[in-house]
């Protein structure tokens, strides 16, 4: 901050622009309602916006693909489709979750919305970098799926060479399609970091940030340091595609073993862009639902740069079996352990805060508690799986597909869906239906276990990832994980169902519906357009500063 | 705090106005900072995008010494010496172009960006006698190489002219890049918009250009002297 602005009280020389006055402030929502002022606005909440309608649809092509995938394992033998469109399935199923679903997702549409107002500020530092991001997404996006209409690519979301060179589908399109989408997540990311160094309000402290800011801020560094290596990786591949230099092909004396240490660079730190803004999003609900200041903030804040640190250190566990050293092996799965360690951190401290809490069950409650359990739990086969002797066995089974969407997918997905009721009503003003909110959590997430705790069961029977025929034996459980996917599609269904309803027909919420002391919700609810009405809110407290309900008697006794 | 403009009643007919402060930063400082940063973080990607060009260096290097050290014999010492050093001097230009810019000397930012310019220009054309002279010879990448010198029949020769023509030809990508960013930034020098209170595109930009300077510090030595 300016040094003009280290006290809490109004800057002295600041005159008000003309028109600040007005009785009427208008929310960002209904200010400016023709097309283009919403597809070149500069408010970040507008673009927050664009972003959360362009991801739910981005979730709603993927997931068609997964259900095509699923169906498609229903039998043995042949079911719906041909094995190359198997393929393209199951590929494009993971390019489109990965790179515009999961990463964009809450950054995106939670991060551009919340970070300014949680501090303080009145837009990102740069809009139309902003805006220009959100465009980029779509630009890559629009290119990616042009080469998936036209050939599409069966060589899965990893893009492995040698393979990846040689395969007559339109590789080159979906990942360069891929580089461009990787520009904007290095530009949201950048922004989100000059942001938080430069537009803190006067009171808000690096320590009193809250812990969502702490997980924004984590991630972008990741966004920054690793995307720049996968852009590289990407373009050396679409060249190679394109010229055959061999770079990675080992017929011509190129190494491919080099494209996956360059590729899981990038991927490993990846998921941590996927999981960490998650981690934020819980620390901010476990605190509002449980009415008490979170435990341990300092742990959860920089836990989340722990884990974006030696995230960076961890690549190699995705090669255990491609003829790394032991001694190489031996590091590498010391490393992995260690983001398990920070991971736990966060854990623990989220279950202090819910102990002796007064818990408020609702909604985003509930999607906490899966999120606590898909956690630990696909952590967990993390650590097993980091363990080098028992990731051979392992190894591209479904019990690697089984451990990465229980982590990865579940966590974000429990985050994604709470931040999505927990800021519904910041967003819009409106409600949506309590119960109907906890049925379609309860589906959601008795679908997700029924979907992947078979394919754990399966993985460890020796049933491969990626393969479109399977033995008899293995049926009965790839039943299953077709039917929980199906509960799972319905759920998703359920909830779209009642917030378009809600937002047209629900009621008007109050500024702070939950009686949260998150800083976002010190404005109205909608926000308008600047953000803040009036003074400036005084930050003097801690974010997540609730009384203990234990103590709360006292000084009202004084 | 958040005031919406900076900008006094009054200034002197003359000189250049007081920046104005986009809306939403709380000051002059604060902008400038933002700027400032939002440009460190961004020439830090632009490192770690090479950074993996080096990294396969390396590796190839260690896969194939004898083919790259026969093969880097093979480069034109002279004219990359030279162009080194004429990289090396646009720099220092670029860094007197922000030198004049906090005195609010405009016309003198105009000069040393064309004088800049001018030099990536001439570097861009040493880089055209050298590649045309590799690709008359035939020392291109993979599958393309053909040169039948015999000190080349090495393995990995080949995979050693895809790495160089892969980073000197991202670098003088970056180049023509420098050279856009600073004719605009010129282009706007020559319409008076710098003071000394606010030259922060001067410095940006400048700071690109040092960026394509650094990378190419690190590239000659790679491709040429080792
Ligand atoms: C925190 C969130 C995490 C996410 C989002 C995540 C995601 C993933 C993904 C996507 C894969 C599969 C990549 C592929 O081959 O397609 C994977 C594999 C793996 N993960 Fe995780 N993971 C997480 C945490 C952990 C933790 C905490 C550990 C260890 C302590 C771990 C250890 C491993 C190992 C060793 C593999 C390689 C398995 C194999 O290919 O044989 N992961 N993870
Ligand atoms: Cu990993």
């Amino acid at each position: 901050m300016s040094p003009s602005s280290s006290s809490i009280a109004a800057e002295p020389g600041a005159v008000p622009a003309p028109g600040e006055h007005h009785e009427h402030h208008p929310s960002y929502l209904v200010d400016g309602t023709t097309v283009k002022s919403w597809l070149l606005t500069l408010d970040h909440k507008r673009i927050g916006v664009m972003y959360l309608i362009w991801v739910l649809l981005f979730f709603l092509v993927g997931g068609i693909y997964a259900l095509v995938v699923r169906f498609e394992l229903l039998t043995p033998g042949p079911t719906i489709v041909d094995a190359m469109t198997y393929n393209r399935a199951f590929t494009m199923h993971g390019v489109v979750m990965i790179f515009l679903f999961m990463i964009p997702a809450i950054p995106g549409a939670f991060g551009n919305f919340m970070l300014p107002l949680m501090l303080g500020a009145k837009d990102v530092a740069f809009p139309r970098l902003n805006l220009l991001s959100l465009y980029l997404l779509l630009g890559g996006a629009a290119i990616a799926i042009w080469g998936m209409l036209n050939g599409g690519m069966d060589t899965g979301w990893t893009f492995y060479t040698p393979y990846s060179t040689h395969t007559t589908t339109t590789v080159a399109p979906i990942l360069f399609g891929a580089f461009i989408i990787g520009f904007s997540s290095i530009a949201t990311g950048l922004n989100f970091i000059v942001t938080t160094h430069t537009m803190r309000a006067p009171g808000i402290t690096w320590f009193r940030m809250p812990l969502f800011v702490w997980a924004m801020y984590a991630t972008a560094c990741i966004q920054v340091l690793a995307t720049p290596v996968l852009g590289l990786v990407l373009l050396l591949v679409v060249g190679e595609q394109l010229f055959q230099f061999g770079i990675f092909d080992p017929a011509r004396g190129g190494d491919p073993v080099l494209f996956q240490h360059l590729f899981w660079f990038y991927s490993h730190p990846a998921v941590y862009i996927m999981v960490l803004p998650s981690f934020g999003v819980m620390s901010e609900i476990v605190a509002t639902f449980s009415r008490k200041n979170i435990f341990g903030y300092r742990a959860v804040a920089f836990s989340s740069l722990g884990i974006a640190f030696v995230g960076f250190f961890a690549w190699g566990h995705h090669m255990f079996v491609s003829g790394q050293s032991t001694f190489n092996a031996g590091v590498f799965a010391v490393l992995t352990m260690l983001v398990g360690v920070f991971t736990a951190i966060k854990v623990f401290n989220w279950v202090g805060t819910v102990y002796k809490g007064a818990v408020d069950f609702k909604t985003p409650f509930a999607y906490f508690c899966g999120f606590l359990y898909f956690t630990v739990f696909g952590g967990m086969t993390g650590v097993a799986f980091a363990t080098a002797s028992l990731d051979v066995p392992w190894h591209d089974t479904y019990f690697v597909v089984a451990h990465f969407h229980f982590i990865m997918v579940g966590a974000t997905i429990m985050a994604f869906m709470a931040a999505l009721h927990y800021w519904f009503p910041k967003m819009f003003g409106k409600t949506y239906h309590e119960g109907w909110g906890l049925v379609s959590a309860a589906l959601i997430i008795l679908g997700f276990n029924a979907t992947f705790i078979p394919q754990f069961l399966l993985g460890n029977a020796g049933m491969p990832r990626r393969y479109y025929e399977y033995p008899e034996r293995f049926q009965t459980l790839n039943v299953a994980s077709t039917m929980g996917a199906t509960l799972l599609a319905m759920g998703f269904l359920i909830t779209a169902i009642y917030l378009t309803y809600s937002l047209v027909y629900g009621e008007k919420s109050s500024a702070n519906p939950w009686n949260s002391r998150g800083y976002e919700w010190l404005t109205e609810s909608p926000p308008p357009t600047h953000n803040f009405v009036g003074p400036q809110p005084v930050y003097k407290d801690e974010p997540h500063f609730y009384v203990d309900p234990e103590k709360a008697e006292v000084p009202d006794a004084v | 705090m958040q005031s919406s403009s900076a900008a006094p009643a009054h200034h002197a007919p003359g000189v250049p106005p007081v920046p104005t402060v986009a809306a939403h930063f709380a000051s002059l400082d604060v902008q400038q900072h933002a700027a400032r940063l939002g440009m460190w973080l961004f020439l830090a990607t632009e490192i770690l995008l090479f950074a993996g060009l080096f990294v396969c260096y390396a590796n190839y290097r260690f896969m194939f010494p004898d083919g790259f050290a026969a093969a880097s014999r093979h480069l034109d010492l002279t004219l990359g010496t030279i162009n080194t050093l004429v990289l090396i001097t646009s720099s220092f230009t670029a860094a007197m172009a922000v030198h004049y810019a906090k005195e609010a000397k405009n016309r003198q930012v105009v000069v040393m960006f064309i004088l800049t310019i001018l030099m990536a220009l001439g570097f861009l054309v040493i880089k055209y006698f050298e590649y045309s002279h590799k690709i008359h010879v035939g020392q291109l990448p993979g599958p393309y190489f053909t040169d039948p010198e015999p000190s080349l029949q090495v393995a990995g020769v080949p995979m050693y002219f895809t790495i160089y023509f892969l980073s000197t030809g991202l670098h003088g990508f970056h180049v023509i890049i420098g050279m856009i960013v600073l004719a605009w930034v010129g282009f706007k020098a020559n319409r008076n918009e710098f003071s000394a209170r606010n030259y922060t595109a001067v410095e940006l930009g400048s700071m690109y250009w040092h960026l394509v300077d650094l990378v190419w510090i690190f590239l000659f030595p790679m491709l040429y002297l080792i």
